[in-house]
């Protein structure tokens, strides 16, 4: 089943697609006395399309928010393009390039729909505070550079139109792709997807399943998601890590995964294996 | 439609000119009493300082409580400096040596701000070469004691030179600069001096007590900056100790009278156009952006903890310029008027004008004080009575518009500038996921 992990030593990355973007061994999360996460460990390859799956309370958010630093670690190593980023803090892991998504919605409300994708473009501004102020040429030519950059990306996204909108105006589905645009202005090499689906109608998620194969091939991705609507993982990842109770019961590719024994035994409990058997 | 296409610039300029040339004829005319000048001025110099309250609380989302501190430490820093140059002034300031206190902790608290970073930057590298032979714990103990005595020695040394420095330097130059000039014009220059060192000075001490404090969040930062202004008080009331002219309890006298329409007014208005043109920048958005979300903010790649303190260090600046104005309006300090109390007159402002509005925070600091001074017209016996009256007008407009006065709405040259939409000859507007990527695909 690990076969689909290639071994490859990530201080010499190979300079082709294969090389390996991130790299997680012996991952652990302590909360007080609860551990959330026990020694994963995950490699991924450039523009891979990775699931991390698992039923509720896995750990799965966790490992995310480990990953760009809104958690500490309690042990483990996170690698990142050959750069170890376990305690950089989560802006810095920003501007390595890792973007994210997050499971409960966390646009900027209050900011309307061009501000939220123009916050991003804030460590590569071109102007200081000081040329704000003063209105300096510099401020205006560095705006209209920003702006347009935003404007570019929301019409990728169809919401050009919306870029007056409040963000806390717009409907579901927008937020969320909303969201998405964000994570993709800050230029990432890596886009981690938390439940990207959550809360969609089924035509909402077959359209997501689009726009997530779209942002890889059109943004030059890796994705690494996290699912919980099993058709979603099923149509899109190339292969998955499955986690319980914050450790790895399995991995391989979506077929693999789905007649794997242990796997139905966290999703549905053992009576359904002695069902299926 | 023909006023619209005056740029909006120009209106907010003839807008201001208007109200402040206005303003002064009217006061020149003896139209309107001295005492109402004073009012007006006095809700003019409230309007600063809440338009830095509302930076901290509308625009960065800290809700902290120490806001008179700053308002008294510029009030006091500027009074102390104008107090030695302007009322010692004949011809030999050289006696006024706490005003020129005031500017050497300015320039010592300007080098632990500037070494905080360095010395921070440091200690990471130390602690990194550190752990090739001892355990994190170890190494991380180890550098930052190390770093405490390095920064302790940069600050007492650097700090304490650049005071020295400074001391010698202002004591060689301003008096004959200053003694060449006419005595009117060397007065307003020293006021000006003061002002800005008062500003300044509030804006670094909120710099250091934001360091520690800002990790903290609603009621905890609430609790710990009241903390602070308590302690200020204290210093205030104290005060005659350490430096004498300060007077401590018995409150400071014979301040000069420096502070005038004109003063107030420009002082307003650059004050409004800085934090307007600020607000309305890159990093006005990521301050925003840390209101509303700092874990999403940080994910945009945006510390936020740098831009809270950047806002409320900022927000304390503009309490200290407004003290100085105070100071100088009244020409009597008292630690009274600095006690955590009266950090909530301009939170009362902010709230009552709109939370997050620059046009409602004005809004709001004019109809306090004009409101509180307004009830004076009331018959002697009921004067006590203007306690209740403003507190249930109050009550009112927080029942029936608890977002303030304003909102979130701005006014003229205030507003959010519009942004030109793109033109999308390629996309249709609504265009699904789908048809954009085509066009995109049209694009490349």
């Amino acid at each position: 089943m690990k076969q689909t992990m290639a071994q490859s030593d990530i201080h010499n990355p190979d300079p082709g697609s294969n090389s390996t973007v991130l790299k997680i061994g012996g991952l652990t999360k302590f909360f007080g006395g609860l551990r959330a996460v026990h020694d994963f460990d995950v490699e991924i390859k450039q523009g891979e399309l990775v699931g991390l799956i698992g039923p509720n309370g896995a750990g799965k958010t966790t490992i995310f928010n480990m990953i760009t630093s809104i958690y500490p670690v309690s042990a483990g190593s996170i690698v990142f393009k050959g750069q170890d980023i376990t305690y950089l803090p989560a802006h810095e892991v920003t501007h390595l390039g890792i973007g994210r998504t997050f499971q409960k919605i966390r646009i900027f409300p209050n900011l309307t729909v061009l501000d939220n994708v123009r916050v991003a473009y804030h460590p590569h501004a071109r102007y200081n505070m000081f040329d704000g102020i003063l209105r300096s040429r510099r401020f205006s030519r560095g705006e209209q550079e920003m702006t347009e950059k935003a404007q570019e990306f929301l019409a990728v996204f169809g919401m050009e139109d919306l870029q007056d909108t409040l963000a806390s105006n717009l409907p579901y589905g927008a937020q969320r792709r909303l969201e998405i645009a964000r994570a993709l202005a800050t230029e990432p090499d890596l886009l981690l997807l938390d439940e990207p689906a959550a809360g969609m109608n089924p035509r909402e998620v077959v359209e997501l399943m689009e726009l997530i194969h779209f942002i890889r091939d059109h943004f030059n991705l890796t994705v690494f998601l996290i699912e919980h609507q099993m058709r979603v993982v099923m149509g899109i990842c190339e292969w998955i890590t499955v986690i319980d109770f914050g450790e790895i019961i399995a991995r391989g590719t979506p077929k693999e995964i789905q007649n794997n024994p242990q796997v139905i035994e966290a999703y549905l409990g053992s009576q359904a294996i002695r069902m299926v058997a | 439609m023909k006023i619209r296409s005056l740029p909006t610039w120009l209106t907010a300029g003839l807008f201001f000119l208007v109200v402040g040339v206005g303003f002064q004829i009217v006061s020149g005319q003896g139209w309107l009493s001295g005492y109402w000048q004073q009012v007006i001025m006095l809700g003019t110099l409230m309007a600063i300082s809440a338009l830095g309250l509302n930076l901290k609380y509308g625009y960065a989302g800290l809700f902290a409580l120490g806001h008179a501190a700053f308002y008294g430490i510029g009030a006091y820093s500027s009074a102390l400096i104008t107090k030695d140059w302007v009322v010692g002034w004949s011809g030999n300031p050289a006696g006024g040596l706490a005003g020129i206190l005031a500017i050497e902790v300015g320039f010592i608290l300007a080098v632990v701000a500037i070494s905080y970073f360095k010395i921070g930057h440091l200690r990471n590298l130390m602690q990194d070469k550190l752990s090739r032979w001892l355990t994190p714990f170890e190494a991380s103990v180890l550098a930052t004691v190390a770093m405490l005595l390095a920064g302790g020695l940069t600050i007492v040394v650097v700090g304490g030179g650049s005071g020295w420095l400074v001391r010698q330097g202002v004591l060689a130059l301003v008096p004959p600069v200053l003694g060449a000039l006419p005595i009117a014009i060397s007065q307003q220059a020293i006021f000006l001096l003061a002002l800005l060192s008062g500003a300044v000075l509030a804006g670094l001490v909120g710099f250091l007590v934001g360091l520690p404090l800002l990790s903290l969040t609603y009621d905890y930062l609430c609790i710990a900056t009241l903390g602070f202004g308590i302690i200020t008080y204290v210093f205030f009331n104290n005060a005659d100790k350490l430096i004498p002219t300060m007077k401590g309890a018995r409150g400071m006298v014979n301040i000069p009278n420096l502070t005038t329409w004109p003063w107030v007014f420009v002082c307003a208005v650059v004050a409004l156009v800085v934090m307007r043109n600020f607000i309305y920048s890159s990093t006005g958005r990521a301050i925003l952006s840390v209101r509303d979300d700092p874990i999403a903010a940080e994910t945009m790649g945006i510390d936020a903890f740098k831009f809270k303190t950047l806002a409320y260090a900022l927000g304390c600046a503009y309490a200290g310029l407004a003290g100085g104005l105070y100071a100088h309006l009244y020409s009597f300090l008292h630690p009274s008027n600095f006690t955590w109390l009266k950090s909530v007159d301009p939170f009362v402002m902010v709230v009552f004008g709109g939370v997050g509005s620059m046009t409602g925070t004005i809004l709001g600091a004019y109809t306090f004080e004009l409101l509180l001074e307004g009830l004076r017209v009331l018959p002697a016996e009921f004067i006590d009575w203007r306690y209740v009256i403003y507190p249930l007008i109050l009550l009112t407009v927080m029942l029936f518009r608890p977002q303030g006065i304003m909102g979130t709405k701005e006014w003229g040259f205030l507003k959010l500038p519009r942004i030109t939409k793109r033109k999308h000859e390629e996309v249709p507007a609504g265009a699904t996921q789908a048809e954009a990527r085509a066009s995109e695909g049209q694009e490349d």
